[in-house]
C-alpha cells in the first residue's frame, strides 16, 4: 500500500505541473490549449538533444528546455492568439486555432527528431529500498523537483508583481485593465510561463520514460482531465486534480489488474458521474 | 438582399443535380474512379460535422462525435453481421441507438458549459474506445471485419435499390447514397435553423439565463439538440463502417473529433453550409497535400493557421459579409 501511495505521488506532482501550465493560460486568455503536449513533447525534445547528445548537464539541459518552450508560448500568444482573440466573433475561435498549432508542433517534431522512442541515461543510479517501499533514486529526485518547481509557483504567483497582476488578470480582464495593468504585456508572459512549465516538464519526464513524437495528443488529454477534476482556471486546482488524478492511476493500476486495461475506464466513469454533480470541478469558477 | 425562396431551392437543386450526374460524368471521362471514394467520404463525413453544428447551435463546443459515429458503425456492423438485419434498417437504427445513448448521457453532462463540456466532450471519445477495445461484442482490438456490402430492397417484386454486391461499381452506388443523405440532413439542417425551435436554439447560445427566464424550455431543448447531433454521427459512422466493410475500436479517434469540430469552425459556425465546405476543404486539401510527402502535416497546418489568422469566423464569412444567414 504504502507503494502505491508513493507511486501516486510521485505521478500526481507531475501531473500537477503539467495541469498548472494548462490551467495557468485557460485563466489568462480563456484559451484552451490543445497544444499543451506537444509542447511537452518537446521540452522532452529539447532536454534529450542537451542532456542526451550534448551530454551537458541536465539542469543546464532543463533550463533550455523551459526557455526554448517560454519563447515558443510567448511568439504564439503574441501572433497567433492575440489577433484572433481581437478578430473573431466566437471566442471559440481561439479552439480552432489552438488545434493546428498542435498539428503544426506535431509536425514540427516529427520532422525535426523523427519517429522513434527517444531516451537518456538515467540521472541517479540507485534504488531506494526500505521495507514497504522501492522507488528509483531518479523518481525521487524527479519527483522533489517537480514539488519544488510547484511552490516555486506558487510563491511567485503569490507574492512577485507580474504574478499579482496575472492573478487580477484572471480574476476581471476589464478590471485589471482600468486599473493600469498592462494587460496585453501580461497575457504574453502567462502564456510563455505556461508553455515553459509543460516544457520542463517535459524535460524532466524525459529521464525516466523517454519521449516519442506521438504522445502530445494523450498528454493533453491527461491534462484536460485534470484541470476538470481540480476546476479550470484555477491553481488550487490544478494541482488536487494532478495529484487525485495521479492516486487514481496508481490505485487503479494495482487494484484493478486482473480485469485488464480498464483503470483509465473507471476514471471516465467516475469523473463523468462527479461532474454531473457538481460541474466546475473542485474549485472552479461557475462557467469557465 | 435576401434571395428570394426560389432562388434558393433551383440553386439546391441544380447542385444536387451537378453532384450526381455531372460529377460522375466527369469521373467516368477522367477515369479518376479513386476520386468517388474521396468525394463519398467528403458527403459522410459532412454529414457527422453537420452533427457538431447543431450542438454549436446551441452554444456547446462538441468535440464528442467520434464517440457516436463509433458507436453508430458498432451498431450497424453487429446488426448486419451478427443478426442478419438489412443495413437499410440498420442505418436508422444506428442512429436511433445513438440519440437514445446520447439522450442518457446528456442529460448530465449538457449542463456543463464552455470549455468544460469540450472537455467531457473529448473524452466521451475516448471512452468509447476504450470500451469498444473491452466490450466481448466489439471484439476488441480485432473489430468487426467483412461485413457484407448493403443488400438490395424491394417491394412488391420492384427492386428499389439494388444489391450492392452484384452491381459493377458499388463505388457509384455508395457515393449516390452519400450524396443523397447529405442533401437530406442539410436540407433538415436549413429546416431546423430557419424554424422556431432554430432561433430557440439561438437564444441558447446568446444566453441560457436569459432564454430560460422568458419561458424557453432549455433542458429538453438542448438535449433534443444533442439527440440531433448524435443521431447524424451515428448514421455517418455506420455508413463508414459499410463502405470501408470494417469497423475498429480506432476506426474514430480523438483525433476525428477534432477534425469534425475544425470542419464546423472552418466552413464558419453561422452558416448551414458551413460545415459542408469545411469537411471538403480540409479533407481534399489533405489528400490534395500527399504529394508533399513527411511535410504533408507540416503545410497542412500552416495553411489552417494562416486562414484562422485571415479568416477567423470561417470561409463563408468571406462569399457571405455581414449576413448571419444561420
Amino acid at each position: 500500500m504504502e507503494q502505491v501511495i508513493a507511486n501516486g505521488l510521485y505521478l500526481g506532482a507531475q501531473y500537477a505541473l503539467i495541469a498548472l501550465g494548462l490551467t495557468l493560460i485557460f485563466a489568462l486568455m480563456n484559451v484552451l490549449n490543445f497544444a499543451h503536449g506537444q509542447m511537452y513533447v518537446l521540452g522532452g525534445f529539447v532536454t534529450y538533444s542537451i542532456y542526451g547528445q550534448l551530454k551537458l548537464p541536465f539542469l543546464v539541459a532543463l533550463i533550455c528546455s523551459g526557455v526554448s518552450l517560454a519563447i515558443v508560448g510567448a511568439l504564439m500568444e503574441k501572433f497567433l492568439f492575440r489577433p484572433v482573440i481581437r478578430r473573431s466573433k466566437r471566442e471559440e475561435s481561439t479552439m480552432l486555432l489552438a488545434a493546428a498549432t498542435a498539428f503544426f508542433l506535431d509536425a514540427l517534431i516529427l520532422l525535426l527528431f523523427g519517429e522513434k522512442q527517444r531516451g537518456v541515461p538515467k540521472i541517479v543510479s540507485g534504488v531506494f529500498i526500505s521495507d514497504s517501499v522501492i522507488l528509483p533514486y531518479d523518481r525521487i529526485v524527479v519527483g522533489l523537483i517537480a514539488i519544488l518547481m510547484i511552490a516555486a509557483f506558487m510563491l511567485y504567483m503569490q507574492y512577485s508583481k507580474p504574478g499579482r497582476a496575472m492573478r487580477a488578470l484572471a480574476q476581471d480582464r476589464i478590471a485589471a485593465q482600468l486599473m493600469g495593468v498592462k494587460v496585453e504585456r501580461y497575457s504574453m508572459i502567462g502564456f510563455a510561463l505556461g508553455a515553459m512549465l509543460a516544457g520542463v516538464v517535459g524535460g524532466l519526464l524525459v529521464s525516466i520514460t523517454g519521449v516519442n513524437s506521438g504522445i502530445g495528443g494523450p498528454i493533453s488529454i491527461k491534462a484536460f482531465l485534470m484541470v476538470m477534476i481540480g476546476g479550470a482556471g484555477v491553481v488550487g486546482g490544478a494541482i488536487a486534480g494532478g495529484f487525485i488524478l495521479g492516486m487514481m492511476e496508481s490505485v487503479g493500476l494495482t487494484v484493478l489488474r486482473e480485469y485488464g486495461d480498464v483503470t483509465y475506464l473507471v476514471i471516465f466513469a467516475l469523473l463523468m458521474a462527479f461532474l454531473s454533480i457538481r460541474p466546475h470541478g473542485l474549485m472552479g469558477k461557475p462557467w469557465g | 438582399m435576401r434571395k428570394s425562396s426560389t432562388v434558393r431551392i433551383v440553386s439546391a437543386a441544380l447542385f444536387l443535380l451537378a453532384l450526381l450526374v455531372a460529377v460522375p460524368l466527369l469521373i467516368s471521362i477522367t477515369g479518376r474512379s479513386d476520386l468517388y471514394y474521396t468525394l463519398t467520404s467528403v458527403a459522410l463525413l459532412s454529414i457527422i460535422s453537420a452533427g457538431v453544428w447543431i450542438t454549436f447551435y446551441i452554444g456547446r463546443i462538441n468535440i464528442g462525435q467520434g464517440a457516436y459515429a463509433l458507436m453508430g458503425g458498432y451498431v450497424s456492423a453487429i446488426l448486419v453481421t451478427n443478426y442478419g438485419v438489412s443495413f437499410w434498417l440498420t442505418l436508422p437504427l444506428a442512429g436511433l441507438f445513438c440519440a437514445v445513448a446520447s439522450v442518457l448521457i446528456g442529460l448530465p453532462i449538457l449542463r456543463l458549459r464552455g470549455v468544460y463540456f469540450a472537455m467531457v466532450s473529448l473524452v466521451l471519445t475516448e471512452v468509447a474506445r476504450l470500451l469498444a477495445l473491452a466490450m466481448p461484442i466489439t471484439n476488441g482490438a480485432k473489430g468487426i471485419v467483412s461485413i457484407p456490402l448493403p443488400a438490395g430492397i424491394s417491394l412488391f417484386g420492384i427492386t428499389l435499390v439494388p444489391d450492392f454486391a452484384s452491381l459493377a461499381n458499388p463505388r457509384l452506388a455508395f457515393y449516390i447514397v452519400a450524396v443523397l443523405l447529405m442533401a437530406l440532413c442539410f436540407l433538415g439542417l436549413y429546416r431546423l435553423a430557419h424554424s422556431r425551435i432554430g432561433q430557440l436554439c439561438q437564444s441558447l447560445q446568446q444566453n441560457e439565463e436569459l432564454a430560460s427566464s422568458i419561458g424557453v424550455n432549455i433542458a429538453y431543448l438542448r438535449v433534443v439538440a444533442y439527440a440531433l447531433s448524435s443521431f447524424l454521427g451515428g448514421v455517418g459512422g455506420a455508413m463508414f463502417a459499410s463502405i470501408s466493410q470494417s469497423i475498429y475500436p480506432s476506426s474514430f479517434t480523438v483525433a476525428d473529433s477534432v477534425n469534425f469540430m475544425l470542419n464546423c469552425f472552418l466552413g464558419g459556425l453561422g452558416y448551414v453550409l458551413g460545415p459542408m465546405l469545411g469537411t471538403f476543404v480540409l479533407y481534399f486539401g489533405w489528400d490534395v497535400l500527399f504529394q508533399a510527402g513527411e511535410f504533408q502535416l507540416l503545410i497542412f497546418s500552416t495553411v489552417l493557421i494562416v486562414l484562422i489568422l485571415v479568416l477567423p469566423n470561417g470561409l463563408l464569412s468571406l462569399a457571405l459579409p455581414g449576413k448571419r444567414s444561420g
